[in-house]
C-alpha cells in the first residue's frame, strides 16, 4: 500500500495514512450475542461486535450505555452471562486480563491502571513475562526505548507513576500494549484527560496503529471525536446495539447523536441572567502542595458570589481537586486565604466551614459519598443533626428526623425502599441525589460541586443540573468544577480555567468560547 | 508465574445482595457459633478427649444446678462491663485490645484505695470511691493510646496489647514487692481488703450484685447512648466511613478519645469488680484479669456490637468460661485452651459475615465463560 | 560497663532480635501485599509448641524448625481465606487467629511442660571474623538460625525489589485493581504472601522453644507477634531496616539483664522496658511517617473485590 499524507475534509488533523482500505478480512474480533447482567440492570443485552483488522471502529453512546461493560468482557474484567466471543475465527474463552492479554488484547482504561509508587519501567515490566525473573525493569528500558522511538511516545522510565502527568500516564498505559505487541488494542475514553493537542497526537498515533494492521477499539460519548479518527462505528444505547459497523462516511452527526440518545436532544436549558449579590467565597493567593509533597495549587484568586455559579474547566489533574480540598478545609493551604462571607476559614477543619453553611459535592463519590451501613435517613440528617429541632440536647429526635427524611426522599426523587433501608443499596444516581439532598437541606451559602455528574446516566445528570440552577436562582453562591466543557458553558456565569494549578483568567460565560476556552487548557495562556 | 484457576467443573461466585435479608443476622451468628463448636469438638477429639463427655458434663454442672449459674454470672459480670465499652469502640473502628490491662488497673486502683488510702472508710464511702477511682484508672490506662492514634494514628491494636504487657508487670512488681502481704506465708499476693469494703453479695451465692447492677446499667445507657445521641451518631458515621466523617465537619480525635476512654473506663470497674467482689486481694495478673479483656471482644462481636443483645452473648460466654475452669479441673485440660472457643467462634464469625452482604452462586466455570450458570 | 559486657548486650541482641526479624519479614510481604495478619502471636505459638514436639520425637532440632513453618503456613492459610476469599474484616479475623493459637498451643503442649530438649542447635563460629573485638562474638558466633534469619531477610529485600516477584506483591499492595487489570493473580498474590508470612512466624516460634529457651511452657513468646508487627510498622515495611530494628528490639530484652543485675531494679519493672520501648517507637515511626509522607501500602486493610457493582 502506498502512503501519503492525507488530510481528511472533515477534520483538521493531519493524518498518515495509507491510500485505500484493506481488501475484506475475516473479522480480528467477533463478539456474538454477548449478554451481561449486573444486579437490578441488564448492561449488555444481546450484543454483536466486529471489529476489522487495520480500522479504528468507534463505539458511540452515553454514560451507562454499556460500552465500557462489553469491552471488559473482551479484556476478561468481566465475564458475560451469555454470549461468545472469536477471535479470528476461532472460539476463545477469556476469563481473566491475563488470557485477554495472551491472546494479544490490550485495554488502556478510563481511569489508568498503573501501579502508583512503582517506576515506569516496574509497571511495564509487570505487564511484560519475557522480561523474566531477575532484574525484570533493568530488560525492559531497552525495550521500552526501543518502542518509543519508534512512535514517539517519550517517557522516563525511572519516574514513579505518580510524579506523570496524565498525558504522560496514558503514554506509558499504550507503550504497555506496545511492548507486548498487542493487535487488538481498547482505548476507553482516552482524550478525557487530554489537552486538544496532545489528543490530536494520539490520533495520529493511532493511525499509525490501525496501517500496521492493528485493530482499535475507541470508546467515546463525543460525536466528534468518532469523525476524527474512526473508520467504522457501533451505537449503544441501554445496553442495546442500534447500529452496527456504520462507515464514518455513511453517516452525519445528527444522525449519530439520535442513534445514540434515541430522542432529539433538549436545546440548552433556558438560564437566566441573574444579578449577583455579595462576595460569598474569595480566595487570595492561595497555594497548596499534592499528597506528594509537589505544588498543586499556585497562587489562585478568585471569588464568588450570591446567585451565581463560577465554572472552573480543566483538564483533570491540574490541581483542581487541591483546590477544592483547600476551600472545604480537607487540605492545609501552604499560603494565601479562604475567606467565606468575610470570615477567614484558611485552614480550618471542615467542622468550621460546616458551621458556617459551606456544602460540599465530592468528586469522589464511591469514598466521601455516604455511609452505606447506615440508613438513607441517617446518612441524610449528616450535615443538620447538630442544630434543633433534630437534637434537642444530647439526644436525637428520631420521630422528627424520620418525617423530614421521608420529605426529602420525596423532594428529591430517591429511589429506595424506605427511609430506613441501608444507603449502601443505593444506585449512582441515586447515591448523587441523597449527596445533594443532604448538603442542600442546610440551606448553604456556598456550593462546592466538583464533578458532579460524572459517571451518571442522562437523567440523573439533567436533574442535578436543573438542581444547581435552581439553587442559584436562590441566592446561593455555587463553584462548579468539571472537566465537562459543555456543562461548564450551560451552567456557568463566568468561567475560569485551571492549568497546571494556576488559574488562567476569568470570563463572562457570555464572551466564552468553546475552543479558546480548549487553547486555555492546553497552553495555560490567556 | 503461572497461577492455573482449580479445574473444576463448577466455580462459586459471590454477587453481593441488594437488601438485608432480616433472618440471616441471626441465622448466620448462630450458625458460626454451631459450626466453631463442631470445630472445637473436632479438636478435642483428635486430643484424644471425647467431646460430647466433655461439654456434656461441663455443661450439665453449669446449668444444671445453681452454684453453676451463680459461677456463670460470676464470669458474666466482667465481660459484659467489658463488651459494652468494646461495642462503642469497635463500632467507631478503634480497636482497643487493652481491656485486660485497664481491667487490672481497675483492680489496683481498688485495691491500693481499700488497703492505703482509706483503709478504715466505711462501705458506704469506699466501695462508690473504689468504683469511681476504677474507672477513673482504667479509662488513664487507655490515654496514650488513644492519644497516639488520635494525633499520629499509631495502630491502636499494638499499643493497648503493649499496655497490657505493662500492666501484668505492674501487678507483679507491686505484689512482689511493695504491696506485698505481710500475712500471706511467702505467697505474693496482698493482704486481704478490709471487710468493708468488700463488695455485698446475692444472699446465697458468691454474686457480686452492685457490680451486677452496673453492667446492666451499663448495657442500657450504651444502648441509648448509641442508638438516641449524637455522640453514638457520630461514631457510626464516623466508623462507617471517616473520610466522610471529617468532610461533614466531625472531629475524629475527639471522638477516638471519648470510645477510648469510655471503654477504659467501663474495663476499670470490671477490675473493680473482680478485686473488691472475687478476689479480695491483688493476686497474680492473669488470674484476676483472666482473659476476660479478650473474650470481651468475642462477647461484642458476637453480639454484632449491639449493647443490649451484648447482655444474651455475655451470659453466653460466660458459660463457655466457666465450662473452661471445669474443664481444667475435671479433663486436666489447660485454662488457655478456652480460647481455642474464643478463636474458633470469632474466625466462623468473621467468615460467615461474607454470607450478609454477599449471596453465592453457583456457575459452570469449565464449560466456558461464556455460557451462564444457575444461581444457589 | 566494660566492653566485655557491650559485647554480651550485642551477642543476645542478635539472638533475642532474631524471632522478631523472622516475624517481621514475613509479616512485610505479606503487608505489602495488602493483607494485615494480627494472628502473629498465635502463630508463633503454634510453631513453638509444634518444633519442640517434633524435635523431641525426631532428635532432629531442624525437623521440628521445619514442621513448625508448616504449622505457621496453615494456621495462616486460614486468615487468607476469610480475609482474601471471604472479604472478613481483616482487623478481626487476625485477632481470632491469635486466640486460636493460643488456645490450640495451649492444649497441644499441655503434656510438654518442662520437658527438656536434649537435642541442640550449637552456634557456630564463622572463622576469623569471630575474633574481633566486641562485634565478633556478636555477630558471628551464633547458632545457625540466626544466620538463616539474617540471610532470608536480605534474600527477601533483594526479591522484593529486585525480582519480578517482589513487583507484583508491591503492585497487589498498592493497587490491586492496576494489578489485576496487568494480568496479575491478586488472589494467589495475597494467599501466597500471607503463607509465607506464617510460615516465617511458625520458625520464629520454634526458634524459640527448640534454640534460644530451649523449652516449653505457655504463653512463651510473651507478646513477640506483636512486637513483630510494631517491627513491620517501625521499618517502613523494608526488610532490610527491619534487621536493624530487630536487634534493637533484641537489645531492650537484653538490656532488662543486664540492668537488673547493675542497678538492682526490680525485675518486673525492668521486664516493662521492651513494651514501652515498642510504644515509644511506634511513636518516633509515626512521627517521621507524618512527616516524610510516607506511609503504609495503598491498599493495606482492604479486600480486593474485582466485579464491583458499577457505581
Amino acid at each position: 500500500m502506498e502512503h501519503r499524507f492525507y488530510i481528511s475534509p472533515r477534520t483538521s488533523v493531519v493524518s498518515d495514512v495509507a491510500v485505500g482500505r484493506p481488501p475484506a478480512q475475516e473479522p480480528l474480533v467477533k463478539m456474538e450475542g454477548i449478554t451481561k447482567r449486573f444486579p437490578g440492570v441488564v448492561a449488555n443485552d444481546n450484543v454483536d461486535f466486529e471489529l476489522l483488522p487495520g480500522e479504528v471502529h468507534a463505539l458511540l453512546g452515553e454514560n451507562g450505555a454499556g460500552k465500557t461493560t462489553l469491552m471488559n468482557i473482551l479484556y476478561g474484567l468481566y465475564r458475560p452471562d451469555e454470549g461468545r466471543i472469536l477471535l479470528r475465527g476461532r472460539e476463545v474463552r477469556i476469563r481473566s486480563p491475563r488470557d485477554a492479554i495472551k491472546l494479544g488484547i490490550g485495554m488502556v482504561h478510563q481511569h489508568f491502571r498503573l501501579v502508583p509508587t512503582l517506576t515506569v519501567a516496574e509497571n511495564i515490566a509487570l505487564a511484560l513475562e519475557e522480561a523474566g525473573f531477575l532484574f525484570p525493569a533493568r530488560k525492559v528500558e531497552a525495550r521500552i526505548a526501543e518502542v518509543a522511538e519508534q512512535y514517539g511516545l517519550k517517557v522516563d522510565p525511572g519516574a514513579r507513576v505518580w510524579q506523570l502527568s496524565a498525558g504522560e500516564k496514558q503514554r506509558v498505559e499504550i507503550l504497555k500494549l506496545l511492548v507486548r505487541d498487542a493487535r487488538v488494542l481498547i482505548l476507553d475514553e482516552p482524550t478525557a484527560v487530554l489537552t486538544p493537542r496532545e489528543r490530536d497526537d494520539l490520533f495520529k498515533t493511532l493511525r499509525k496503529f490501525a496501517y500496521e494492521g492493528r485493530g482499535i477499539i475507541f470508546i467515546t460519548h463525543k460525536l466528534d471525536e468518532v469523525f476524527k479518527v474512526a473508520d467504522r462505528v457501533t451505537v449503544l444505547r441501554k445496553g442495546r446495539v442500534v447500529a452496527s459497523g456504520l462507515p464514518v462516511e455513511a453517516v452525519s452527526p445528527a444522525e449519530l447523536a439520535r442513534l445514540m440518545v434515541g430522542r432529539e436532544l433538549k436545546p440548552r436549558a433556558e438560564k437566566r441572567f441573574g444579578a449577583p449579590g455579595g462576595v460569598v467565597l474569595e480566595v487570595r493567593g492561595l497555594c497548596a502542595l499534592s499528597d506528594r509533597g509537589m505544588m498543586a495549587v499556585k497562587d489562585v484568586s478568585f471569588e464568588v458570589r450570591e446567585g451565581e455559579i463560577f465554572g472552573i474547566a480543566g483538564v483533570a489533574g491540574n490541581g483542581q481537586r487541591e483546590l477544592v480540598e483547600a476551600i472545604v478545609g480537607l487540605r492545609k493551604p501552604v499560603k494565601g486565604r479562604v475567606l467565606i462571607g468575610g470570615r477567614d476559614v484558611t485552614g480550618k477543619p471542615p467542622a468550621e466551614l460546616a458551621k458556617l453553611g459551606v456544602a460540599y459535592i465530592p468528586e469522589d463519590r464511591a469514598r466521601y459519598g455516604v455511609v452505606p451501613d447506615l440508613s438513607v435517613a441517617e446518612n441524610l440528617i449528616l450535615k443538620v443533626y447538630r442544630r434543633p429541632p433534630f437534637k434537642r440536647g444530647p439526644f436525637l429526635n428520631t420521630q422528627f428526623i424520620k418525617e423530614w427524611s421521608e420529605k426529602l426522599v420525596a423532594e428529591y426523587g430517591i429511589t429506595t425502599p424506605g427511609v430506613d433501608a441501608p444507603a449502601g443499596s443505593l444506585s449512582g444516581g441515586n447515591v448523587q441525589r441523597l449527596v445533594l439532598a443532604r448538603e442542600l437541606s442546610m440551606r448553604p451559602k456556598l456550593v462546592v460541586a466538583s464533578h458532579p455528574t460524572h459517571g451518571l446516566d442522562v437523567a440523573a445528570t439533567e436533574y442535578i443540573r436543573f438542581l444547581l440552577l435552581e439553587q442559584r436562582e436562590k441566592g446561593m453562591g455555587i463553584l462548579l468544577v468539571s472537566e465537562d466543557l459543555d456543562e461548564i458553558l450551560e451552567l456557568s456565569d463566568r468561567i475560569a480555567v485551571m492549568h497546571e494549578g494556576r488559574l488562567v483568567s476569568v470570563l463572562d460565560a457570555a464572551e466564552a468560547d468553546a475552543g479558546e476556552l480548549g487553547l486555555m487548557m492546553s497552553r495555560g495562556a490567556a | 508465574m503461572r497461577w492455573r484457576p482449580l479445574g473444576f467443573p463448577i466455580a462459586l461466585r459471590l454477587e453481593r445482595r441488594l437488601e438485608e435479608e432480616g433472618w440471616l443476622k441471626a441465622a448466620v451468628p448462630l450458625g458460626s457459633l454451631a459450626l466453631a463448636l463442631v470445630l472445637a469438638s473436632l479438636i478435642f477429639a483428635a486430643q484424644g478427649l471425647n467431646p460430647l463427655a466433655v461439654y456434656g458434663i461441663t455443661f450439665s454442672r453449669i446449668f444444671g444446678t445453681s452454684t453453676g449459674l451463680a459461677f456463670l454470672l460470676l464470669k458474666a459480670i466482667p465481660l459484659l462491663l467489658c463488651a459494652v465499652g468494646l461495642a462503642l469502640a469497635f463500632r467507631a473502628q478503634v480497636w482497643n485490645i487493652g481491656a485486660e490491662g485497664q481491667l487490672l488497673l481497675g483492680s489496683v486502683a481498688a485495691a491500693g484505695l481499700a488497703l492505703f488510702v482509706m483503709p478504715n472508710a466505711p462501705p458506704y464511702v469506699i466501695i462508690p470511691a473504689m468504683f469511681v477511682a476504677g474507672f477513673l484508672a482504667g479509662a488513664g490506662w487507655a490515654l496514650l493510646p488513644a492519644v497516639l492514634k488520635a494525633k499520629l494514628n499509631v495502630n491502636e491494636v499494638i499499643t493497648t496489647l503493649m499496655m497490657n504487657y505493662i500492666a501484668y508487670k505492674l501487678v507483679e512488681y507491686l505484689i512482689y514487692g511493695p504491696w506485698r502481704g505481710k500475712a500471706t506465708w511467702g505467697f505474693p499476693f496482698t493482704d486481704l481488703i478490709p471487710e468493708s469494703a468488700v463488695l455485698p453479695v446475692i444472699p446465697g451465692t458468691d454474686v457480686h450484685y452492685p457490680t451486677l447492677i452496673l453492667a446492666l446499667a451499663s448495657a442500657v445507657a450504651m444502648f441509648v447512648l448509641m442508638e438516641k445521641t449524637g455522640l453514638g451518631y457520630e461514631v457510626k458515621v464516623y466508623g462507617g466511613n471517616p473520610d466522610l466523617a471529617r468532610a461533614a465537619g466531625i472531629r475524629p480525635g475527639k471522638l477516638i478519645i471519648i470510645c477510648m476512654l469510655l471503654s477504659g473506663g467501663l474495663a476499670g470497674l470490671a477490675g473493680v469488680g473482680e478485686l473488691a467482689g472475687v478476689h479480695k486481694r491483688l493476686k497474680y495478673p492473669w488470674a484476676i484479669s483472666a482473659g476476660y479483656g479478650f473474650t470481651a471482644i468475642i462477647v461484642a462481636w458476637l453480639a454484632r456490637l449491639n449493647p443490649i443483645t451484648n447482655v444474651l452473648t455475655a451470659l453466653f460466654m460466660g458459660a463457655l468460661l466457666a465450662a473452661g475452669s471445669m474443664m481444667r479441673a475435671s479433663f486436666n485440660i489447660p485454662y488457655a485452651s478456652v480460647n481455642i472457643f474464643n478463636g474458633l467462634i470469632l474466625t466462623c464469625l468473621v467468615a460467615g459475615e461474607v454470607l450478609l452482604r454477599y449471596r453465592i452462586r453457583l456457575v459452570a466455570a469449565g464449560a466456558g465463560a461464556e455460557q451462564g450458570g444457575g444461581s444457589a | 560497663m566494660s566492653l566485655d559486657v557491650v559485647g554480651h548486650i550485642l551477642h543476645m541482641a542478635v539472638r533475642g532480635g532474631t524471632p522478631l526479624l523472622l516475624g517481621a519479614v514475613g509479616e512485610i510481604y505479606a503487608e505489602r501485599s495488602g493483607v494485615m495478619n494480627l494472628g502473629l502471636e498465635g502463630i508463633m505459638l503454634v510453631g513453638a509448641i509444634t518444633g519442640f514436639a517434633v524435635a523431641l520425637a525426631t532428635k532432629q532440632p531442624w525437623l521440628g524448625l521445619l514442621a513448625a513453618c508448616l504449622a505457621g503456613l496453615a494456621l495462616s492459610l486460614i486468615h487468607a481465606f476469610t480475609t482474601v476469599s471471604l472479604y472478613a474484616n481483616q482487623v478481626v479475623s487476625g485477632l481470632a487467629l491469635a486466640m486460636l493459637g493460643l488456645g490450640l498451643s495451649s492444649l497441644m503442649g499441655r503434656s510438654y511442660v518442662g520437658q527438656p530438649l536434649p537435642y541442640r542447635l550449637l552456634p557456630q563460629a564463622i572463622p576469623g571474623l569471630a575474633d574481633l573485638p566486641v562485634i565478633g562474638p556478636a555477630l558471628f558466633y551464633q547458632d545457625p538460625v540466626v544466620y538463616l534469619a539474617l540471610g532470608l531477610a536480605v534474600a527477601s529485600w533483594f526479591v522484593l525489589y529486585r525480582t519480578r516477584w517482589g513487583i507484583m506483591v508491591r503492585a497487589v499492595g498498592d493497587d490491586p485493581a492496576a494489578a489485576d487489570a496487568m494480568g496479575v493473580n491478586v488472589y494467589a498474590v495475597r494467599y501466597a504472601c500471607v503463607a509465607f508470612g506464617g510460615a516465617m512466624s511458625g520458625l520464629a516460634g520454634a526458634y524459640l522453644s527448640v534454640v534460644y529457651t530451649p523449652a516449653w511452657f505457655e504463653g512463651m513468646t510473651a507478646g513477640r507477634g506483636w512486637i513483630a508487627l510494631a517491627l513491620v510498622i517501625v521499618a517502613f515495611w523494608d526488610p532490610l531496616k527491619a534487621i536493624l530494628g530487630a536487634y534493637l528490639f533484641g537489645a531492650t530484652e537484653a538490656l532488662q539483664y543486664a540492668l537488673q543485675t547493675s542497678l538492682g531494679i526490680a525485675a518486673p519493672l525492668l521486664g516493662m522496658i521492651p513494651y514501652a520501648a515498642t510504644i515509644l517507637a511506634m511513636l518516633v515511626a509515626m512521627s517521621e511517617a507524618l512527616r516524610k509522607r510516607i506511609g503504609a501500602p495503598a491498599a493495606l486493610g482492604k479486600p480486593y473485590i474485582r466485579e464491583e457493582r458499577v457505581l
